[in-house]
């Protein structure tokens, strides 16, 4: 569904790349974490997938099409057949739970109709039934994040790109969130999440990826957080035999989804 | 449902910009109503030329029934007087000055008076016999008007030798000033207009990213995203043009055709219909300078 071919992503000639040659296949149905410390890449990642930048080198491929390849007035495609959850949730304050989540379909020409029997189901699946009428600033942080999650999944995306989607929430409340995340998973969208929740990660036991200044140091299904192999220093050997290990401070990437 | 979802976009972007939209209305509005004042000038003065004004220089008019000059005392202009005055005109003595010449009959008179005062009141008053018959001359040098005014002047049958040019000219050029300040005023006022509809634009973007980072998100078209923004800036332009519109109409209306024809009855002014064509071009200016400025702010301003 996802695959990145000998990507890599320089934001700033100086600097160290965001993403150094990633080699990754995310397949239909997966559900993959995405880890590492801040400035490892994973934001670069989402980005690249969904064509906010280009990749300096190197293809990616959503849905078997090379994103580089697509024309700027079918991004819009692109990104239909993506959903995608963010830290802050994202909510229009002005407007309620219903018309948070009916927005996304409006704005792609659904019919009244199909936004009045579409959004109670999603709002249903996200356990938000009942409260269509609140406003965002009436709600808990972890509705707020269901709502985002409504949002995201209305259209019925083939991929949810989920970046820190618990960042804000207590440990309680975000495994609910991950329970929703699943359950859409099970329903057979692709499952992209950037986090640095360990408990989460270690809970799920789904496949892991963990990036470290741009580059893939591990990659292992049914994994936890940290590795118990220890094949980090290899790689790391590696990349201080050609130099271009730069100190991690003032990279760009991290927080570029913020926008 | 996505028109009806632009619309929408559309009236809550126009309420929430209230004040910006209201000074881009009174800013299109003001230089849009210079921009057709200068047209209003210049369809003055074609009104003003009539039907000779640009063909010929000097006009000698022949004794009617009513004319009192000193010429004029054995009557109307006969036949052997026309006659001997057309060969006059003919001889190579005032043949040089002359390229050429036409005679303008009474009837011919009272037609082109007819299409040149047909606003006024006047028209209703005046019959064929009123109006003197003319040998209109198309000078080679009008500077030479003297040498006719000279020659003709005395000779039985003519009224009186005016140089038509000499006596509209001032007038036309005080009125062709007018009209330049007015493009220059309307000039400088466009660019406040184009600079203030782009800053609206902005802040109107700007007031709504959140909306447009989720339209963006979720797949929205460039279109739905940007006509919202493009469709504000052009209907408060718009808005302001109508006003344009009305204004130049209600001085054509109320102060040419109500005021000023009264005051001087013997002088063609444009009407208030004229002034009808002139607001389509106002609508498309007003509605051309929004969306342009419009659609190159949201390309630095809208990511899309």
């Amino acid at each position: 569904m996802i695959r990145f071919e000998n990507v890599t992503k320089v934001y700033d000639q100086k600097a160290r790349p965001a993403l150094d040659a990633v080699n990754l296949e995310i397949d239909r149905g997966e559900f993959a974490f995405l880890v590492g410390a801040s400035g490892s890449g994973k934001s670069t990642f989402l980005r690249l997938v969904l064509k906010e930048d280009r990749a300096t080198s190197g293809a990616v491929y959503v849905a078997g099409q090379n994103v580089a390849k697509i024309s700027s007035w079918r991004v819009p495609r692109l990104r239909r057949g993506i959903g995608v959850v963010f830290q802050d949730f994202r909510l229009l304050p002005q407007k309620n739970v219903f018309a948070n989540v009916a927005f996304a379909m409006q704005v792609i020409g659904k019919s009244r109709s199909v936004i009045r029997d579409t959004v109670p189901e999603v709002l249903k699946t996200v356990g938000l039934e009942g409260k269509e009428h609140r406003m965002p600033h009436e709600l808990s942080g972890g509705e707020q994040q269901r709502v985002a999650i409504a949002r995201a999944v209305v259209n019925r995306p083939g991929i949810l790109l989920a970046d820190e989607p618990t960042g804000n929430l207590d440990p309680t409340t975000s495994m609910g969130i991950m329970g929703i995340l699943d359950k859409i998973n099970q329903n057979g969208t692709t499952v992209v999440m950037a986090t640095h929740d360990d408990d989460i990660v270690n809970e799920m036991r789904k496949r892991v990826v963990e990036l470290k200044n741009g580059v893939v140091i591990r990659d292992e299904a049914r994994a936890l957080y940290t590795s118990m192999i220890p094949v980090v220093g290899q790689s790391r050997r590696l990349k201080d035999a050609s130099g271009r290990d730069a100190p991690e401070a003032g990279v760009p990437g991290e927080g570029e989804g913020q926008r | 449902m996505r028109l009806a979802f632009i619309l929408g976009e559309i009236g809550s972007g126009l309420r929430r910009n209230l004040s910006m939209v209201v000074s881009v209305i009174l800013v299109t509005f003001v230089s849009l109503t210079f921009v057709g004042a200068a047209g209003m000038l210049q369809m003055q003065i074609n009104q003003m030329k009539g039907y000779w004004y640009d063909k010929v220089q000097v006009a000698i008019f022949l004794c009617s029934e009513g004319s009192t000059a000193a010429g004029c005392a054995s009557g109307p202009v006969t036949a052997e007087q026309q006659a001997s005055l057309n060969t006059l005109l003919e001889s190579p003595a005032v043949a040089q000055y002359v390229n050429d010449f036409q005679f303008e009959s009474k009837e011919e008179a009272y037609n082109h008076f007819k299409d040149q005062f047909s606003n006024s009141p006047i028209v209703d008053s005046v019959t064929p016999d009123q109006l003197p018959a003319s040998f209109r001359i198309n000078m080679k040098d009008p500077e030479k008007y003297q040498i006719i005014s000279e020659t003709f002047s005395s000779q039985p049958g003519v009224e009186t030798v005016i140089d038509q040019r000499q006596l509209l000219e001032r007038l036309f050029s005080v009125m062709n000033g007018a009209s330049l300040v007015a493009v220059s005023i309307a000039g400088v006022m466009i660019v406040c207009a184009i600079l203030l509809i782009a800053t609206t634009i902005r802040l109107s973007a700007f007031s709504r990213r959140r909306e447009t980072g989720i339209m963006r998100l979720v797949g929205a078209s460039k279109t739905v995203i940007q006509l919202p923004f493009i469709l504000e800036g052009v209907i408060a332009a718009v808005i302001g043009a109508a006003l344009a519109s009305a204004t130049l109409w209600a001085v054509a209306h109320f102060f040419l055709g109500e005021f000023m024809s009264q005051q001087y009855p013997d002088t063609a002014f444009i009407s208030s219909g004229q002034t009808l064509i002139l607001i389509p071009a106002l609508l498309i200016l007003g509605a051309s300078l929004a969306g342009i400025s419009s659609l190159l702010t949201l390309r630095r301003y809208l990511r899309v």
